[in-house]
């Protein structure tokens, strides 16, 4: 197995990390802010394996299914409700769908 | 026949609830019959409870009866029962034989109204209030009927509403005497508070034991009292409510006057005489209110234009002979001048309401003149009435009562010699004003052109009237007549009856004094008022200079005086108060919240990418934080 430095994961956990939230504050359409969310949650997620690898550890995978779990439940709703937004508003815009004042 | 003394009260209060309820639909016959009938047969009872009275034996001073027992809240047993004696059998006679024919009279006297049931409905419940003040038993049972007649006097005063001005002497009336119940409600605290009892026998008794002579807090309780009896009773310094109480009916007049709310104090100060006893102070005050009181408002009353204002004015300033009676401890004297003038003051006003009526609702004595001729009966009644205001000697009663008081005010050992000058001016004063108003009225030519009398039936309480105002004085006679007092003897039993050291002769002179003096002011009032009248009228001429006769017709400023030192600075207060200066922190925390829940709610933007940003700036700042740490 090859040996891969600690420092390098985490470099890349938070290149990741910052590729999704550039995505989140960046983008304009709703459907590809989830998409950045998903980036980011994978890129917590790694951090979590790479840090339970390091320290032989198995709160890092527990940690990691959880949030696989959380990430495929909130893009269940997260869908669902993109779905029912097209629907009404024939849009994605999160500018125009701001008028919701949520 | 004393078992029945609880239907005195209780019939004119049926008849009221009778009036109210069902006095619209009845019809003027069935009213009038409720109205002046209640009365009647309540003074028919409250003459057959005196005959019950005088049937007991000697040793018993009085009878109470049980009508209800109230409440029992700690010590405080409250029971509502009647008490009669000799003091309360003379009110209740005189309350409900004056009220009766008031009541006669304004049969007709109110048949063209249109309030005529609601008016004496009024009148029922200010009777039965009335005597419900006089019967009660304990001090609680008394300020309910004194409220009441507070209340009945604010809403006759005010009995023709349409008039704001009415309603403004009606309010003025029930604020005024206001201030004297907040005083009578203060000492009925203190006195609860020293003897743990309301009823009145009690608390008599218990003074009598327990307080010494001139003890502070007698004195306090005198003070008090005083207050609450000079507010109902229109003296010094809340006399000025009584003037413009003549807002109301003639009748209504008729009753504050002479039978109801105006001797409540004279009656309150008598009933509690035990404690005036222990506070010679209060006492003192008493005799100064009642000397100061009678000689302004007999100045006032000389400058008055309206015939019904003059009559007010005299009132206050007989109430002062009152006052000045109980202060120099004559209290049988004080009840003898309230019996006489009872009569004498309803004959006035209903007198007075006569020839207003016949001259069309004209108040104004200066436009009345030459009634004599054709107005017999009210001018023969009218001139036993003033010669009875007046004290003209041995033939009208008020010389006999209104002697009684100014000789007391010399010989008795609280008296002196400047309390027997302030009634013998006021006595000037009496008889000057009265019989300004007699010629004004009666004499000189007939401006109004009156053809006739009106009113038959009105006529009769006239009569009746004169009859009692002269005859009333002859059951107490003084020493130099023969001393025939049954009156005082009576009273005696229940209130101390003055004792006098000084001799016959002297007490001749001082009645000789007292009568010249009445007839001087007669004399008087014949020059100014008949034989120099034309020049009277033409420039609302004066004998005492104009400036002096319009502070007179003001009331000697007391008006004006509260006006510039309570009333505007008052409404001046509320006015600059109006927005609650008060509430203005309150309210600038309230307008601060506001502004910043505006504030926060800018954030809520709806704009996703803005939360997002929010929140990583603060994750920022978190873990910028904590790599310091």
């Amino acid at each position: 197995m090859m040996n891969i430095p600690l420092q390098a994961v985490l470099l890349l956990a938070v290149l990741l990390f910052l590729i999704g939230l550039i995505g989140l504050l960046s983008r304009r359409n709703i459907l590809f802010m989830l998409l950045s969310l998903e980036i980011m949650l994978n890129a917590s997620g790694l951090a979590f394996i790479a840090s339970g690898a390091r320290w032989s550890k198995v709160d890092g995978q527990v940690m990691f299914i959880f949030i696989l779990a959380v990430a495929a439940a909130e893009v269940a709703v997260g869908l669902a409700l993109v779905l029912l937004m097209f629907r009404k508003y024939r849009t994605l815009d999160i500018n125009i769908l701001k008028r919701m004042r949520g | 026949m004393l078992s029945l003394i609880w239907l005195v009260p209780a019939i004119p209060l049926l008849s009221f609830i009778i009036l109210v309820l069902w006095g619209h639909r009845l019809g003027k016959i069935i009213t009038g019959l409720f109205g002046a009938g209640s009365i009647g047969l309540s003074a028919l009872f409250a003459i057959l409870t005196s005959i019950g009275y005088f049937s007991l034996p000697a040793t018993d001073i009085s009878s109470s009866q049980q009508l209800w027992h109230w409440f029992t809240a700690g010590s405080l047993d409250v029971t509502l029962s009647l008490y009669l004696d000799p003091l309360s059998l003379l009110m209740i006679l005189v309350v409900t034989v004056v009220g009766f024919l008031i009541h006669f009279y304004s049969l007709s006297f109110m048949a063209e109204d249109d309030g005529f049931s609601r008016f004496f409905a009024y009148m029922n419940l200010f009777v039965g209030f009335m005597l419900i003040l006089v019967l009660a038993d304990n001090l609680l049972f008394l300020i309910i009927g004194w409220e009441g007649v507070g209340l009945c006097s604010y809403l006759l005063i005010g009995f023709w509403y349409k008039d704001p001005s009415n309603g403004a002497a009606a309010r003025k009336a029930f604020i005024v005497t206001r201030i004297g119940d907040v005083a009578f409600l203060i000492a009925l605290f203190v006195l609860f508070y020293n003897f743990k009892t309301l009823n009145i026998q009690e608390i008599l008794l218990s003074a009598k034991n327990s307080w010494a002579v001139g003890a502070s807090v007698a004195t306090l309780t005198g003070i008090l009292l005083l207050g609450g009896a000079v507010g109902k009773s229109a003296q010094l310094p809340l006399q000025t409510w009584l003037p413009d109480a003549m807002a109301g009916p003639t009748p209504v007049s008729a009753l504050i006057h002479a039978a109801t709310m105006v001797t409540a104090g004279v009656y309150l100060i008598t009933r509690m005489h035990v404690i005036f006893d222990l506070a010679p102070a209060a006492r003192l005050l008493v005799a100064i209110v009642g000397a100061a009181t009678l000689v302004i408002s007999g100045f006032a009353a000389l400058g008055q234009r309206g015939i019904k204002r003059v009559l007010a004015y005299s009132t206050i300033s007989q109430i002062g002979y009152m006052f000045l009676a109980m202060g120099v401890s004559a209290y049988s004297a004080a009840m003898f001048h309230f019996m006489t003038h009872a009569f004498f003051k309803a004959l006035l006003f209903l007198g007075a309401g006569v020839v207003i009526k016949a001259m069309d609702d004209e108040h104004n004595m200066y436009k009345m003149g030459g009634l004599r001729k054709p107005m017999p009966v009210t001018f023969w009644t009218f001139l036993i009435g003033c010669m009875s205001l007046s004290a003209v000697p041995l033939i009208s009663s008020g010389f006999y009562s209104k002697d009684t008081i100014i000789w007391s005010a010399w010989a008795s050992p609280d008296g002196g010699t400047i309390l027997w000058l302030a009634g013998l001016l006021g006595a000037l004063l009496t008889s000057l004003y009265t019989f300004r108003m007699f010629f004004l009225t009666f004499y000189g030519e007939n401006k109004g052109k009156v053809e006739r009398e009106p009113g038959g039936t009105m006529l009769f309480p006239l009569i009746a009237l004169a009859s009692l105002a002269t005859l009333g004085g002859l059951i107490d006679m003084p020493r130099t007549l023969g001393g025939f007092t049954p009156l005082a003897h009576f009273l005696g039993r229940a209130i101390p009856v003055m004792e006098s050291h000084k001799s016959i002769g002297l007490e001749a002179l001082f009645q000789i004094i007292t009568a010249a003096t009445s007839l001087f002011g007669i004399y008087i009032a014949y020059v100014f008022f008949v034989k120099l009248r034309a020049r009277v009228e033409q420039a609302e001429y004066f004998p005492f200079g104009k400036p002096l006769w319009h502070f007179f017709l003001a009331g000697l400023g007391f008006d004006w005086l509260y006006d510039h030192l309570l009333v505007k600075p008052f409404v001046w207060l509320a006015r600059t108060d109006r927005n609650d200066v008060v509430d203005y922190p309150y309210k600038g925390l309230a307008l601060l919240n506001i502004a910043l829940s505006r504030a926060l709610s800018l954030t809520q933007s709806g704009n996703v990418a803005l939360y997002a940003a929010g929140i990583s700036i603060g994750a920022l700042i978190i873990l910028f934080i904590l790599v310091i740490a």
